[in-house]
């Protein structure tokens, strides 16, 4: 009987059958990612402050991705998100990296002839 | 034995239409709430994959110029006011905050304060589209806005052009960017109303929930606008 009462427990993955028990995250964690993002946002504008050549761009983009990934996994909940969730915002950057990847391997590479 | 045993199987299937009325925001073709919840956020994440792919074909096209004109862009970075960037950000990024905050209330059958933070949110979105159309004011102002009236003249006259490709990306990405900032102050009002009259609680808060999906979303957007035409 003990382990089937288990089985009502929240699941994440799942809510069939109950009656949607919001996943309430503690108020700290929000105030904590946003104080995240603040810091990381100094830290952007400072970077780009210091000469890195061409590295700058790599940097800034390293640190806009990573306040992206903060966003999309505390503030849109994804982290919590049944897996149903995850496969599409994964698919959907998969999608953005073939676009990208596709594109500069054209566009980066058509002066190499030139060498 | 076995007539008995099927009846109160029936019985008990039909127990939780009986003893618990639907939820008035249940549509018919879900089971639940928890299932019509998760077919909603799961139905915005698909339109927000799509916006990906719509905003980054502009990214992908900004990095393909930026290849070819690297001078040009540098130039025309300077032409923005990056401490009127990092404040804007830091108002977009507060409103996010005010945005999650507002899901946490909706979450938690907080009505009055679900409505301070959306009203807070929308109030912060409107600094901001405040903000740009000032920036947008000054940059015609100084004739960088591109076309006819595009008069700008850079010191290195080589690069005017060069520059003007910048800020034909400039004003595309951060209009329509500021495009999705109106549509989301047109949708905050709409459930600041809604909020108000109660519709949402821990039972039913999907589309409170989606409001912040696409807010945050149009948050990362301008995350990455910020370094690539302010700071480069």
């Amino acid at each position: 009987m003990a382990h089937l009462e288990q089985g009502h427990q929240p699941d994440h993955e799942t809510y069939h059958g109950h009656a949607a028990p919001p996943h309430q995250a503690p108020l700290g964690m929000y105030f904590a990612v946003f104080a995240a993002l603040m810091v990381l946002t100094v830290l952007t504008v400072w970077v780009s402050r210091i000469d890195l050549g061409a590295l700058n761009t790599a940097v800034a983009m390293a640190i806009a991705i990573v306040k992206a990934l903060v966003v999309i996994l505390w503030f849109m909940h994804v982290i919590h998100s049944p897996r149903l969730t995850w496969i599409i915002v994964i698919c959907s950057f998969l999608w953005l990296t073939v676009l990208f990847v596709l594109t500069f391997s054209d566009y980066l590479t058509r002066h190499w002839n030139m060498y | 034995m076995s007539d008995a045993t099927l009846s109160h199987g029936a019985e008990h299937a039909a127990e939780p239409h009986e003893h618990a009325p639907h939820h008035p925001f249940l549509q018919h073709h879900f089971e639940d709430m928890g299932q019509q919840h998760e077919a909603s956020t799961l139905g915005m994440w698909f339109f927000v994959a799509q916006e990906i792919l719509f905003f980054g074909a502009l990214f992908a096209a900004y990095f393909v110029y930026r290849e070819m004109y690297p001078d040009a862009w540098k130039a025309g970075s300077h032409h923005q006011n990056w401490q009127i960037g990092a404040i804007n950000t830091i108002v977009l990024i507060g409103s996010s905050l005010t945005m999650a905050l507002a899901v946490w209330g909706a979450q938690g059958a907080k009505r009055k304060f679900t409505t301070l933070m959306l009203v807070l949110t929308l109030l912060l979105g409107g600094i901001f589209v405040g903000v740009k159309g000032y920036e947008y004011a000054e940059h015609i102002h100084e004739g960088l806005f591109p076309g006819a009236n595009f008069t700008y003249v850079e010191k290195v006259p080589e690069l005017t052009q060069g520059v003007q490709l910048f800020m034909i990306f400039y004003f595309t990405m951060t209009g329509l960017h500021a495009l999705h900032m109106v549509i989301g102050a047109g949708l905050l009002l709409y459930f600041i109303r809604r909020t108000w009259r109660g519709d949402f609680g821990p039972e039913y808060y999907s589309p409170i929930e989606i409001m912040g999906l696409y807010w945050h979303f149009v948050d990362i957007v301008w995350i990455f606008l910020f370094p690539l035409l302010y700071l480069v």
